[in-house]
């Protein structure tokens, strides 16, 4: 049984006529243990998909109109408020982007974490616990550390911290909400080291969300490649980087910069993602998609597995 | 000589806490600070006041109606009471040459029971014989001591202020926090009803309150319904501005992260969001304690307050309503005196506090 596994998930803003379908008809499953990214640019999907997973988005507006979202087998949709609090920080906890908003500017950062402690092991809400977290989480001297005031630590300290508060219960899944794009590079390679290195120690199921490729070759075991509330392609890292099949997923790749290769004009998707209750009819990317037929702007293209394992949602992936 | 390197002072690179940036502020500003320390001593002196007043605040003493304020006299090395008579006229007291008392301190007198509970009879001052009474602020119409009084009346006044604080702002933080976080109808029911409550203007909303309370209650029954009237009509501006507060604090990151650790609405309220909210409240309180003195003042003055013989500064007040006391007896006064510089203690601090709180500046 896979660890999580959102069925056919559909979510609207708002009710009725003026409902905005936010996700759309997506699937994605997480084994124990496993990396799954979740790729795409802003405003497609990935953080409301990735928050309905402990239900964390305010509902209304938003209205659940179809699908499931199995954690261990239940499905989260149909718990009730006591469950859901103990599925959240207890089987899933969140990283959050910018961990200097994340955390409260008004408590020492020791007692935020025995909060956490406190709700879900309440008999481990210790001053050594909380001590051998920050150890874990790689902070130096967390004796002294635990007094300290939020905006006294540095961003990637504070993310540290973010990081220790959410393996205090020991979940089963991480959610990253884009940890490390308030960072800088040098803290972005740290913190992506140490959530490798904890999901070794530690055997959680990592989920990780982000729009940068470059992070999805060094974590990720599968990727699911977002766009405008759907998947359009769904595959193991290293195959989606090599040989990406979705106009799409291409299009992200080849406009990350490239070192080698001479001083070419830094390649752009153009147009902008459609907005949120205004999608074209049939497939979504064709108004900006290079290989575009006319018939793609009629009908929705089905998210097919095309090899083992991989799904695309494009019936023109062998066109180069 | 081997020179050594200077050793730093490895605390010297922390960085200071919000509190402690706070309080460098405060000590900056001399008058807040004043007015701080004149509150100080003014609720030490209210938690003494047992033991500072010369006499029982009930203690009646009709040959010495309206008796002037009358000071020690320094003789030789002691500081003495000359013995007062009621001259022709009414009201008229000379001092009987040559008759005095020596001024003693810690000498026993009436009974009182000191922080309510410690029987005792030591009084700070006096001269030990009724014959020789110290009446440093003159008496009132019934020969009552007007410092005892004032003393006595400083319990009620100034602790109704703190209570009222904290019963209104406790009520009106929770309802304001409840009301922005949740939003929606809860939000709309509870502001309107805020703004209900503070479009009724607060005299009549006082005494039709007052009203709903029966007429013959026992003098700490008096004391909790006046806490309660000012805290009910108190608790709606303060609940207004925490909704305002919240509803920025409610988008804020860290609510969201104390949500997906499994944190309840409630706590999420109680824990994360009103403590980001007490720099504002912390000011806000101080500055409204003055509206509560006050408002328990205008009650008093009513005659709906603190029934006599029991004192507050407020019936003391009532006193003081006739011009002809006035003008005769200018020492029946002194309540509004110490109002006034509570008060004005009070807002001195309270502005202080709020340009320390403001890390702007």
């Amino acid at each position: 049984m896979n660890l999580l596994e959102i069925k056919n998930l559909k979510m609207d803003f708002g009710a009725g006529a003026d409902a905005l379908r936010a996700v759309d008809d997506v699937s994605l499953t997480i084994g124990a243990g496993e990396t799954v990214c979740l790729v795409g640019e802003s405003g497609c999907g990935k953080s409301v998909t990735a928050l309905s997973i402990a239900q964390l988005v305010p509902a209304p507006p938003a209205n659940y109109v179809g699908g499931e979202i199995l954690l261990n087998g239940r499905d989260v949709l149909k718990m009730s408020n006591s469950e859901l609090r103990g599925i959240r920080g207890g089987v899933v906890s969140y990283v959050f982007q910018e961990p200097g908003a994340s955390l409260n500017p008004v408590f020492r950062i020791g007692n935020q974490i025995k909060e956490s402690l406190k709700l879900h092991k309440p008999e481990k809400a210790t001053n050594d616990e909380v001590i051998r977290l920050l150890k874990l989480v790689g902070i130096p001297a967390p004796e002294s550390r635990i007094k300290n005031y939020p905006f006294e630590m540095s961003g990637g300290m504070q993310q540290r911290v973010m990081i220790a508060m959410a393996l205090a219960s020991e979940p089963k899944l991480l959610v990253a909400d884009e940890p490390t794009t308030a960072l800088d590079v040098t803290i972005q390679a740290q913190i992506l080291e140490l959530l490798h290195d904890l999901k070794q120690r530690l055997g959680m199921a990592i989920l990780l969300i982000t729009h940068n490729l470059g992070i999805v070759g060094d974590m990720a075991d599968r990727v699911a490649v977002m766009y405008a509330g759907q998947i359009v392609e769904l595959s193991p890292a290293k195959e989606l980087l090599c040989r990406p099949f979705h106009p799409y997923t291409k299009a992200l790749i080849n406009s990350v910069p490239k070192l080698a290769g001479g001083a070419s004009r830094l390649s752009a998707i153009p147009g902008n993602v459609p907005r949120i209750g205004n999608f074209p009819p049939g497939c979504r990317f064709a108004p900006r998609c290079p290989i575009a037929k006319p018939e793609c702007s009629e009908k929705m293209p089905e998210l097919v597995e095309v090899e083992a394992g991989r799904w695309v949602r494009c019936p023109f992936w062998k066109t180069p | 000589m081997i020179e050594t390197a200077p050793i730093q002072n490895p605390n010297a690179e922390q960085p200071l806490s919000p509190w402690q940036l706070f309080r460098r502020r405060l000590k900056r500003r001399r008058i807040a600070m004043a007015g701080g320390v004149i509150l100080i001593g003014l609720y030490l002196v209210a938690l003494f006041a047992g033991f500072i007043a010369p006499c029982n605040f009930e203690r009646l003493d009709t040959n010495y109606s309206f008796h002037p304020p009358l000071w020690p006299k320094l003789s030789g090395f002691h500081l003495v009471v000359p013995r007062y008579e009621a001259g022709a006229g009414s009201f008229v007291y000379h001092a009987v040459a040559g008759d005095t008392k020596p001024l003693r301190f810690f000498i026993r007198g009436d009974k009182y029971k000191l922080f309510g509970f410690l029987p005792a009879t030591v009084h700070l001052f006096g001269t030990g014989n009724d014959q020789y009474p110290v009446y440093l602020l003159g008496t009132d119409q019934f020969g009552r001591d007007v410092l005892s009084r004032l003393l006595y009346g400083s319990q009620i006044s100034l602790s109704i202020g703190i209570i009222g604080i904290l019963l209104s702002f406790s009520f009106g933080m929770m309802i304001g926090g409840i009301s922005g976080y949740f939003g929606g109808r809860t939000d709309t029911v509870i502001m309107r009803l805020c703004e209900l409550i503070m479009s009724i203007p607060a005299l009549y909303l006082i005494i039709s309150l007052r009203a709903t309370f029966p007429p013959g209650m026992s003098s700490a029954q008096v004391y909790a319904m006046i806490i309660i009237i000012l805290s009910f009509i108190g608790w709606a501006g303060m609940a207004r501005v925490i909704r305002g507060m919240t509803l920025s604090l409610r988008e804020q990151q860290f609510v969201l992260a104390a949500r997906a650790l499994g944190q309840t609405h409630l706590k999420v309220i109680v824990r994360h969001i009103l403590p980001n909210t007490f720099s504002y409240v912390i000011v806000a309180a101080t500055l409204s304690v003055p509206y509560y003195i006050l408002g328990e003042v205008v009650l008093s003055f009513l005659g709906v307050g603190i029934q006599e013989p029991n004192a507050s500064w407020g019936n003391m007040l009532t006193a003081a309503q006739n011009t002809e006391y006035l003008r005769n007896y200018p020492w029946l006064l002194a309540p509004g005196a110490a109002i006034f510089v509570t008060v004005l203690a009070f807002n001195f601090l309270g502005d202080g506090l709020r340009d320390a709180a403001d890390t702007k500046s």
